[in-house]
C-alpha cells in the first residue's frame, strides 16, 4: 500500500474580536510536524499572542492561506463565511461550544465535514491531556486574581510597617473547580486570606491544600456522576446564600466561578449582598458570559456600583494571557493529534469507537453527532472513598502482649536453667558460650546499615565455613570412612571460606561514595 | 603454655576477631576492615587447628588436608569473581547449602567415630555419650534442612523451578510432624544408637528442608534466604556442640543470631510475621482482589519522560527486583549520572524486601557505580516524596502500591511502602500491566499523577537516555527553561 502524503494542517487568525489566542505557538507546530503533518499558518496568525509569522516559519511552518487545509485548527467557532471557506471532507477542531451553536452544527452538517469541539472533552483521566476547559479555566481564575488586585486598591498581603498596619485582603472564592482552585492558589500566594465555598464538600481537601479556607453549606447534597457541579438543592441555595451574605459584609474580594454545563450560570450573589460590602471591594464575575453568578455584572465590562464596588465581568480572561493561553490551548491541540495520529504518518484516522473520540466529534462526514453518549467518569468515588481519604492506619503485626512476651521470656529462661542444671559440667560451659554468644550476635548485628546486609550475609557464610575446623579434627582417625566424608566436608567448607570472602571483598569495593 | 592451651587462645581470639568482623560490616567505612578481620580470625583458627590435629595423625592426612582446601579454595575464588551481581542470591543459597551438607558430614563422622564403635572403645562414658548421641542428631538433623532447603532456594533463585508455593494438603501439618518425628527419632537413638535411626532422621530432615522452602513463594526470598543464614549458623553450632569445640559454638550463634536478626527485619518490611512466612502459600489466595478493574491508566513516552526529568529539580528512583531481572542497573547508574551533571538532584530509594536478597538492590547499584550516599533506605526517604518532582518505579510493584495503607482489605494492607504517589509525577517502568508477586492489583498505576511506560526496564531506561542526549546535548548548552541559565543583558 503506498504511502499517501501527510495531510495538510491549517492555523487560522481568530476573526472574533477581541480574541488574542491562537490555536498553535511555534513550539505546538514542531510538535505537530513531528506527527507527520504539514504546517500551514495563515499571516498574522499569532500576532496578538505575540508570536510573529518568522518564529513559526522558524519552527517549519508555511505561510500561506489556512483555510483550504485538510484540517483547521482554531480557538473559537468558524463563522458562516469561515465555514464556507472549508474545503470538502475538512476537519475543524476548536471551541465550538455545540450547545450554544445549533445553527453551525446544521450548517456543518450540510456539507461533508467533520468538526471536532474541545470544549465536548469527557472529564475522564486519560482525557486530562486534551481538557481545554480545564487548562483555560486554570488560566482564568488565575487571571481573575490579578484583575481584582489591579482594581482592589490595597495590598493583598498583611504588612506592619512604620507608617502602620495592613491587614491582609480577605478573598471568598465562589466554586473550587479548577478556576476557582487556581483563583484560590494565586490570591494565596500574594498573601490575602482566602476562603471557598463548593456544593461538592469533597472538594474541602484541595481547598485546604492550597492555603484555603473550606466554608462549608451544610445540608444534603448528593454528588454528580461525571465531575461536573450540578444544579444545588433549595435547601442548599438557601443556607449558601446565607454564607453569602456574612461573607460580602466581610471580605474584600469575591470571585465567583460557578458555571453548570448547558445552562445559564446560577445567580449566587444579589444587588443587595453587593451594596452590602465595603467600598472599594472588588468581584470578579468568571460566568459572566454565561449570564453571571452576580446581579447587575456587565458582561465584558468592569462596572463600579453606587457604593464604589467594582464588579468585573470581563469574558476574555484566559485570553488576557494571550500567550499562556495559546501555548496550553496549542497544547492540547497536539495532544489531540497525536490520539488521531497513532501511527505519526500525518494522516488523521478518527476512531468512533473510542469514547474520547466519540464526544469531541460533534459533525462527522455531514452527520451530526451532538450529543454524545455519556461518558461515566473512571475516578467517580461511586463505592470507594475518594482519593484524598485518610489512610488506615497501617495494621501492626500481630504481636504478643507484654505479659505473653515476658511469659515467653521467663520460660525461655527456665528451660535454659533446667538443661544447664541437669547436664555435665562440660556441656554447662558450653551452653554458658552458647548463650552469650547469641546475645553479642544479636546486638552486633544490629546495628548493620540496610545496604551492607548483603556483604554480612556472605561474610557471615565465610565464617560459617569454620565446621572446617570440625572435619579437620576427624580426618586421618579410623575408619577410612571417617577420612573420606571428612576430606569431603573441608572441601565444602573452603569454597565458603574462599568463596565468602572473596565476594564480599568484590562486593565492597563497588561501594564508593559521591 | 603447650600445644592445647595455645589452640584454646587462639580459638577465643579468632572469636573475638569474627564479632569485630561483623561489627565493622555494620558501616560503609569499616566495612573491608571487616572482612580483613574475618579473614584474619579465619587463618588463626585454622592454623591452630591443623596444628593441633597435625600431631595426631599422619602426614597423609595434612596432605589431604591442604588438597582438599586447594580444591575448594580454588573452586570459592572463582565463583566469587565469576558471579554476577544480580546472581548474588543465588551464590548465597549454594554457599549456605555446602555448610549445611559439611555440618551433615561431621554428624556423620562423629557418629561412626563414636557410636559405630564396639561399646567400650569410646573415652565418653555413661551421661555424656547421652549427650553425644542426641548432639549428632541434632547437627545432622539442622545440617540436613539447611542443605535441601538452600537447595530447592537456589533452584528457585535461579528460576530452575518455579517460584511459584508448592501446597501439599496440610502442609503445615507436615512440618510440625516432621519435628516430632525428629523429637521421637531422637529419643530412640539416644537408648539404642543405630544405623537406621541415622538414615532414617538424615532422610526426615532432608525430606523437611525441601518442604519447607518448596512451600514459600518467591517473593519472601529475601526472608528465606535469610533463615537458612540462620540456620547454616545454628549448624555449625550444633556441630560445635558435638566436637566440644567452643569456636565452632561461638561462630555458630553469631551467625545464628545475625541471620534471625535479618529474617526479623524482612518480616518486619512485609507486616507478616516469621510463622506466616514460614507456613507459606503467600500470594495464592489473593488473586480474587484484582477482578475488577480500577481505571485507566496512561502511558507515556521515552520523550515525554526525558522531558519531565530535565524540568525536575528532585527525583527518586525507587528500584525493584524488575531491575534485576532486566540487568537495567547500569543504563540507571547512567542515567543518574547524567542528571546529577545538570544539576538534578537525584536518590534511590529502596524497600528493605526489594530484589530476592536483604541488601540486593544496594549491591546492584554499587555494582554499576552509584554512589552509596544517594541510595537511602525506606525510612530515610519515605518523607520526601511530598517535595519530589519525578519519582521513577523501575521494576518494583508491591512495595510501591498504596493499596497497602489505603485498603484495609487488600492481602498486602498494613506493609510499610514506598510513598511514591505523593510526588508530582511518577512514571512507572513496567512490562505489563501484570499484577506483581502478592498478586495484588495496585491503584498506583491508576493515580492521576502516575504513567505507565511499558516495555523492558533496560531498553525503556536506555530510551530515555538517547533522549536525553538528543533534547540537550549538554549542561553548557543551556535551551532549558530554567532562568538561571539565561543569559545576561549585554
Amino acid at each position: 500500500m503506498p504511502a499517501s502524503p501527510p495531510q495538510r494542517i491549517g492555523v487560522v487568525a481568530e476573526s472574533t474580536s477581541g480574541e488574542t489566542r491562537v490555536a498553535a505557538t511555534p513550539d505546538t507546530v514542531r510538535r505537530l510536524i513531528e506527527l507527520g503533518y504539514e504546517i500551514v499558518v495563515e499571516t498574522g496568525a499569532g500576532a496578538a499572542s505575540g508570536f510573529s509569522d518568522v518564529s513559526y516559519v522558524e519552527a517549519g511552518a508555511r505561510l500561506d492561506d489556512a483555510w483550504p487545509a485538510d484540517v483547521v485548527l482554531k480557538v473559537n467557532a468558524p463563522s458562516h463565511d469561515e465555514v464556507r471557506r472549508l474545503r470538502d471532507g475538512a476537519t475543524i477542531v476548536g471551541l465550538l461550544a455545540p450547545a450554544q451553536h445549533s445553527e453551525l452544527l446544521t450548517q456543518l452538517a450540510n456539507r461533508p465535514l467533520t468538526a471536532l469541539s474541545m470544549d465536548a472533552v469527557p472529564r475522564i483521566s486519560r482525557a486530562q491531556s486534551l481538557d481545554v476547559l480545564s487548562s483555560m479555566a486554570n488560566i482564568a481564575g488565575y487571571r481573575a486574581v490579578i484583575e481584582a488586585a489591579h482594581a482592589f486598591g490595597r495590598f493583598f498581603t498583611g504588612q506592619v510597617t512604620a507608617a502602620g498596619k495592613v491587614p491582609p485582603a480577605k478573598v471568598l472564592v465562589v466554586g473550587a473547580g479548577v478556576a476557582g482552585l487556581a483563583a484560590i492558589g494565586a490570591a494565596g500566594s500574594l498573601g490575602a486570606v482566602v476562603r471557598a465555598t463548593d456544593p461538592r464538600s469533597e472538594v474541602a481537601d484541595q481547598v485546604r491544600s492550597l492555603g484555603g479556607e473550606f466554608l462549608p453549606v451544610e445540608v444534603e447534597q448528593e454528588s454528580a456522576g461525571d465531575g461536573y457541579a450540578r444544579a444545588t438543592s433549595e435547601a442548599y441555595d438557601r443556607r449558601a446564600a446565607e454564607i453569602y451574605s456574612e461573607q460580602a459584609r466581610d471580605v474584600d474580594i469575591i470571585i465567583t466561578t460557578a458555571l453548570i454545563p448547558g445552562r445559564p450560570a446560577p445567580r449566587l450573589i444579589t444587588a443587595v449582598q453587593v451594596a452590602s460590602m465595603k467600598p472599594g471591594s472588588v468581584i470578579v464575575d468568571m460566568a459572566a458570559a454565561q449570564g453571571g453568578n452576580v446581579e447587575g455584572t456587565v458582561s465584558g465590562r468592569a462596572i463600579v456600583t453606587e457604593n464604589g464596588v467594582t464588579v468585573i465581568g470581563y469574558t476574555d480572561l484566559a485570553g488576557r494571557l494571550p500567550a499562556q493561553a495559546s501555548q496550553l490551548y496549542g497544547t492540547n491541540l497536539v495532544n489531540l493529534l497525536k490520539l488521531l495520529t497513532p501511527e505519526r504518518d500525518g494522516q488523521l484516522t478518527l476512531d468512533l469507537e473510542d469514547v474520547v473520540q466519540r464526544a469531541v466529534t460533534v459533525v462527522h462526514d455531514g452527520e451530526t453527532l451532538w450529543p454524545p453518549p455519556p461518558v461515566a467518569v473512571s475516578a467517580a468515588p461511586a463505592k470507594a472513598p475518594a482519593a484524598p481519604a485518610s489512610p488506615v492506619d497501617p495494621t501492626p503485626p500481630r504481636r504478643l502482649s507484654p505479659a505473653g512476651r515476658y511469659g515467653l521470656i521467663a520460660l525461655g529462661m527456665l528451660a535454659l536453667f533446667a538443661i544447664v542444671a541437669v547436664s555435665p559440667a562440660q556441656l554447662a560451659s558450653n551452653f554458658t558460650v552458647f548463650a552469650l554468644a547469641v546475645v553479642i550476635g544479636y546486638y552486633v548485628i544490629g546495628k548493620v546499615h540496610h545496604a551492607l546486609h548483603t556483604p554480612l550475609m556472605s561474610v557471615t557464610n565465610a565464617i560459617s565455613g569454620i565446621v572446617v575446623v570440625g572435619a579437620l579434627l576427624q580426618i586421618g582417625h579410623p575408619p577410612l570412612a571417617i577420612s573420606v566424608l571428612a576430606f569431603l566436608a573441608i572441601l565444602l567448607t573452603t569454597v565458603n571460606i574462599f568463596g565468602g570472602f572473596a565476594v564480599t571483598r568484590r562486593m565492597l569495593g563497588m561501594f564508593s561514595k559521591g | 603454655m603447650n600445644a592445647t592451651t595455645a589452640a584454646q587462645a587462639a580459638d577465643i581470639v579468632a572469636a573475638l576477631l569474627f564479632v569485630l568482623s561483623l561489627a565493622g560490616l555494620s558501616q560503609h567505612h569499616t566495612a573491608r576492615a571487616g572482612v580483613a578481620y574475618g579473614v584474619a580470625g579465619m587463618a588463626l583458627a585454622l592454623v591452630a587447628t591443623v596444628v593441633v590435629a597435625g600431631r595426631s595423625v599422619s602426614g597423609g592426612s595434612i596432605a589431604l588436608i591442604a588438597i582438599a582446601g586447594a580444591i575448594g579454595g580454588a573452586i570459592g575464588l572463582w565463583r566469587a569473581r565469576r558471579v554476577e551481581m544480580t546472581q548474588m542470591p543465588e551464590l548465597i543459597a549454594v554457599l549456605h547449602s555446602l555448610v549445611g551438607l559439611a555440618a551433615v558430614l561431621i554428624g556423620w563422622n562423629s557418629y561412626l567415630e563414636v557410636e559405630a564403635q564396639h561399646p567400650g572403645s569410646t573415652e565418653l562414658a555413661g551421661s555424656l555419650l547421652r549427650i553425644h548421641h542426641a548432639e549428632v542428631f541434632i547437627g545432622i538433623f539442622i545440617g540436613a534442612v539447611t542443605f535441601t532447603g538452600s537447595v530447592i532456594a537456589f533452584l528457585k533463585l535461579s528460576a530452575r523451578i518455579k517460584s511459584r508455593p508448592l501446597t501439599l494438603p496440610g502442609k503445615n501439618l507436615l512440618n510440625v510432624g516432621a519435628l516430632a518425628g525428629f523429637v521421637g527419632l531422637t529419643v530412640w537413638f539416644t537408648v539404642s544408637p543405630n544405623l537406621a535411626l541415622m538414615i532414617a532422621v538424615t532422610v526426615l530432615a532432608l525430606a523437611l528442608g525441601w518442604h519447607l522452602v518448596a512451600s514459600i513463594g518467591g517473593g519472601d526470598m529475601p526472608v528465606v534466604v535469610s533463615m537458612l543464614n540462620s540456620y547454616s549458623g545454628w549448624a555449625a553450632a550444633a556441630a560445635g556442640f558435638l566436637l566440644d569445640n567452643n569456636l565452632l559454638i561461638v561462630t555458630g550463634a553469631l551467625v545464628g543470631s545475625s541471620g534471625a536478626y535479618l529474617s526479623c527485619i524482612m518480616c518486619r518490611a512485609m507486616n507478616r510475621s516469621f510463622l506466616s512466612v514460614i507456613a507459606g502459600g503467600f500470594g495464592v489466595e489473593a488473586a480474587p482482589s484484582g477482578e475488577e478493574e480500577q481505571g485507566e491508566h496512561r502511558e507515556i513516552s521515552a520523550e515525554d519522560t526525558a522531558n519531565a526529568l530535565l524540568n525536575a529539580t528532585q527525583v527518586i528512583i525507587t528500584p525493584g527486583y524488575g531491575m534485576a531481572v532486566a540487568q537495567a542497573q547500569h543504563p540507571v547508574a547512567e542515567l543518574t549520572r547524567r542528571l546529577r551533571e545538570r544539576g538534578v538532584t537525584v536518590r534511590f530509594g529502596v524497600h528493605p524486601v526489594a530484589g530476592r536478597l536483604p541488601g540486593h538492590m544496594n549491591v546492584l547499584l554499587a555494582e554499576a557505580r552509584v554512589p552509596y550516599d544517594v541510595v537511602l533506605e525506606m525510612d530515610e526517604i519515605n518523607d520526601d516524596f511530598a517535595g519530589t518532582s519525578v519519582v521513577l518505579v523501575i521494576g518494583a510493584n508491591d512495595t510501591v502500591n498504596p493499596a497497602a495503607m489505603d485498603d484495609p482489605a487488600s492481602p498486602i494492607a498494613g506493609m510499610p511502602v514506598l510513598r511514591v504517589w505523593e510526588a508530582e509525577h511518577v512514571v512507572v517502568f513496567k512490562r505489563s500491566m501484570a499484577s506483581g508477586y502478592a498478586g495484588v492489583q495496585n491503584p498506583l498505576f491508576f493515580r492521576e499523577n502516575s504513567s505507565m511506560l511499558f516495555g523492558d526496564a533496560k531498553q525503556s531506561v536506555e530510551a530515555v537516555l538517547r533522549e536525553l542526549a538528543v533534547s540537550n546535548p549538554g549542561p553548557a548548552a543551556g535551551s532549558g527553561p530554567r532562568p538561571a541559565e539565561q543569559p545576561a543583558p549585554a
